[in-house]
């Protein structure tokens, strides 16, 4: 009978003490709920009209704008270790904040849901290196594009392939399944033999164990690749359609989207998105892929 | 090595405030659903059948209903279809009490059912009230069954909370792939130590629920 009353007396001091812990845990927390009441703060007044985008005065009027960017694509959007957000794209963010007067309020958005956050107004703008496609272009206003995205083509240093037709028949390419080099390679060169993988890792693997002989992907990513690791060498920097990366707008929010391209063309001028690729993708991609990759608008009026 | 990425700026106490921010959630939509569910499977085990057509529907709407999807129709969509502009955190205790209370109803009505008739029988034979027979005979014993299946469900709301990383809510596993993100290039073997540290943040959050459950679960013991 002691012998339990001690056990469980002992029992109670362990759980007393772990949900201590716990609730330690959640005090801290409110600390980090102030990051949140500000969004709610920022986050928009719905007209009776079904208007769900904010127009430029009342962005202004609010004194906050609400960016969606990436919390953990570096070195796109990312957050430091200080909390900060940080990247190529944040680098506008800050910019389009300060030309603006406005504070920001950054969102972290997936890739899955940037047209939810559009559509629905929770956001007014996404910097979350949004490729401008047909069918989000329905969806949403992109503004001016800041930066080129194409496919590129890796290969193994002692035999580089430069051109995609030189690939022969009992050669194999490495893909990433889903991704845009898939169904480009599949449509216009359906002669190649495709190695496909689920994963970026398995193929990463498959690569470097040289079962393919080049390996097909979003430049950005093969550029990347090459110069993380030795021995490889990007000689398709550029292949298919160059398909660009874009500010977007809810639909509909002309007064917004029209500032947004004033002020890209105005950036351009200042070759701004040199000075933000020199200053966080450089690291990435070296300085070789500079023109490769940055747009700047009126560049080439 | 990697582990240093954790000591580095303040990463340690984000990936605790994203702790805190998952555990409000989930703590809010436990309580919440522990209620409703309780209110709920007692009504659905009277046998009521307009009550139980309607909660028929319920259960099936969160059985087949991803929460992932049940969260983007309450966030987004009650804005794009309503005009109500919710806050990520209302949200998301919406969606998890909305399912946290129909599995519990569920629990509730099948602890009830397995009462064998013939003891409210009995306690109607010695003349106890149907007040008293739930109180003395029933309550007692459905309490102690539901104890290890409402800690299951409990604890499996903690850990589905990662999924609010979808409506734009930092909670611990994010902060850890933002760490993870953030030192790709400088530390790539970060990844282990950092979900090893959300391991143990989990395992500190649900292991004192385990404990109180056994706790329980011995004190009342028959």
């Amino acid at each position: 009978m002691k012998k339990n009353l001690i056990k469980n007396i002992k029992a109670k001091k362990i759980i007393t003490g772990a949900l201590a812990l716990v609730l330690g845990a959640s005090m801290l927390g409110a600390c980090g709920k102030s990051d949140a009441a500000n969004g709610e703060n920022g986050a928009q007044k719905l007209k009776a009209n079904g208007k769900v985008y904010r127009t430029l005065d009342e962005i202004k009027k609010s004194g906050t704008i609400n960016i969606g960017v990436f919390s953990d694509k570096n070195p796109f959007g990312y957050v430091d270790e200080n909390g900060d957000y940080q990247g190529y794209d944040v680098y506008l963010a800050n910019r389009i904040g300060k030309d603006l007067g406005v504070e920001i309020n950054y969102v972290s958005t997936e890739a899955a849901n940037r047209v939810e956050y559009l559509e629905s107004g929770k956001v007014d703008i996404v910097l979350a290196n949004f490729t401008v496609t047909d069918e989000r272009a329905q969806k949403v206003d992109f503004a001016l594009p800041y930066m080129n995205v194409a496919l590129g083509v890796v290969s193994h240093k002692d035999k580089v392939i430069k051109d995609i037709e030189k690939v022969s028949s009992d050669e194999q390419v490495i893909v990433i399944s889903g991704t845009t080099a898939e169904t480009f390679l599949e449509k216009n060169y359906p002669d190649i033999k495709l190695q496909k993988f689920d994963t970026y890792a398995a193929a990463k693997t498959s690569f470097e164990n040289g079962t393919g002989i080049a390996w097909a992907n979003d430049n950005t990513e093969v550029i990347a690749f090459a110069k993380e690791n030795e021995g490889y060498e990007v000689g398709i920097p550029s292949l298919g359609s160059q398909d660009t990366i874009a500010p977007a707008v809810s639909k509909g929010n002309e007064s917004l989207l029209k500032w947004l391209n004033d002020e890209l063309v105005t950036l351009g001028k200042e070759k701004f998105f040199h000075a933000d690729y020199e200053k966080t993708l450089i690291d990435t991609y070296g300085a070789d892929y500079e023109d490769t990759l940055v747009v700047e608008q009126g560049d080439n009026k | 090595m990697g582990f240093e990425v954790l000591l580095k700026g303040s990463n340690m106490l984000r990936l605790l405030e994203g702790l805190s921010t998952a555990l409000n959630i989930s703590l809010i939509s436990v309580a919440i659903s522990l209620v409703l569910g309780i209110i709920l499977g007692i009504l659905m085990a009277m046998h009521n059948r307009v009550v139980l057509f309607f909660s028929k529907i319920y259960l099936e709407i969160v059985r087949i209903m991803p929460q992932m999807v049940l969260l983007f129709i309450v966030y987004f969509g009650s804005t794009k279809v309503i005009g109500i502009n919710l806050s990520a955190e209302t949200a998301s205790i919406i969606v998890f009490s909305f399912w946290g209370a129909a599995e519990m109803s569920d629990l509730v009505r099948g602890a009830l059912k397995s009462i064998p008739t013939i003891q409210y029988e009995s306690s109607a034979a010695l003349s106890l009230s149907s007040f008293m027979t739930y109180r003395y005979i029933i309550m007692p014993q459905v309490v102690r069954m539901l104890i290890p299946l409402s800690i299951n469900l409990i604890t499996r709301m903690i850990k589905t909370t990662s999924l609010v990383m979808m409506i734009g809510i930092v909670e611990v596993l994010k902060v850890g792939q933002q760490i993870i993100e953030a030192n790709r290039t400088a530390s790539p073997n970060a990844a282990f130590w950092v979900f090893l540290v959300i391991f143990l943040l989990y395992f500190a959050a649900c292991w004192p629920i385990s404990l109180l459950s056994r706790f329980l679960e011995k004190k009342w013991k028959v």
